[in-house]
């Protein structure tokens, strides 16, 4: 099976890269790929319960993981508390982790 | 005896810049620490980051001195990478594409930083465990 880690570093609400990004992940899954969605700088912010962001929802429906750097959270004053449940707050090595799977790297 | 996991990153971006950068740099970092070896390809802006000609500075505007500015410079960035895989034994391969280097006059570099071509990227690609390419907009 196919593996893709997928970085989405964009604010989802200052460019449509952020959805068209969640919408390749669920393509992937659709075709039998096993993906990782990874929050980094701006990213992140679609992490916030407040985003109100219906693809992380599809995505966990999906089983696709979605974390996100707990450096960039803390950087832009988001706590745990105030990221949605799908999401799961990670440090920077797990990256380097997912990366060291060899996973296909897709950096946005 | 294993031989240890070895990560590519491909950086484009220039030094003062953009987020990037200093994500970039984190990644590097973490992935020595992890015990990975780490190969870097410096291709178009980013091969200004092993500049020596940085240049620390005071902040006049917030008056703080050099020292309490304590500014980044990104050769030093390099350079303590360099040294961190020195005392980890990890490997540490970081290349500047030759013709970016030649276009942007970047002829003093720091310690450990050498001068390549892309085919060096392909090398490295092929010979690592994973690449990533951290593009510039």
């Amino acid at each position: 099976m196919p593996s893709y880690l997928l970085i989405e570093t964009r604010d989802p609400f200052d460019s449509s890269c952020f959805i068209q990004h969640c919408e390749l992940a669920a393509a992937l899954v659709r075709d039998g790929g096993k993906v990782t969605l990874f929050l980094l700088e701006n990213g992140v912010l679609g992490a916030r319960s407040t985003a109100r962001l219906p693809q992380l929802e599809k995505l966990n429906r999906l089983g696709v993981p979605v974390l996100a750097d707990e450096f960039a959270l803390r950087e832009r004053g988001i706590s745990g508390a105030e990221i949605v449940d799908q999401v799961k707050a990670v440090p920077l090595s797990t990256l380097v982790d997912e990366l060291a799977t060899g996973a296909k790297a897709l950096w946005n | 005896m294993v031989p240890a996991k070895s990560l590519t990153f491909l950086l484009m971006d220039a030094p003062y810049e953009q987020t990037r950068t200093a994500t970039a740099f984190r990644l590097l970092d973490a992935a020595l620490r992890l015990g990975f070896g780490v190969r870097v390809f410096a291709y178009e802006g980013a091969v200004s980051l092993a500049s020596t000609l940085q240049k620390p500075h005071a902040n006049a505007i917030h008056g703080r001195s050099l020292e309490e500015e304590d500014h980044p410079t990104p050769h030093v960035w390099i350079s303590a990478l360099v040294q961190l895989a020195q005392e980890r034994g990890a490997q540490f391969e970081w290349v500047n594409c030759g013709l970016c280097v030649d276009e942007r006059g970047v002829t003093e570099v720091v310690s450990g930083v050498r001068r390549g071509s892309p085919a060096d990227f392909w090398k490295m690609a092929s010979e690592s465990d994973n690449t990533l390419v951290i593009p510039t907009r």
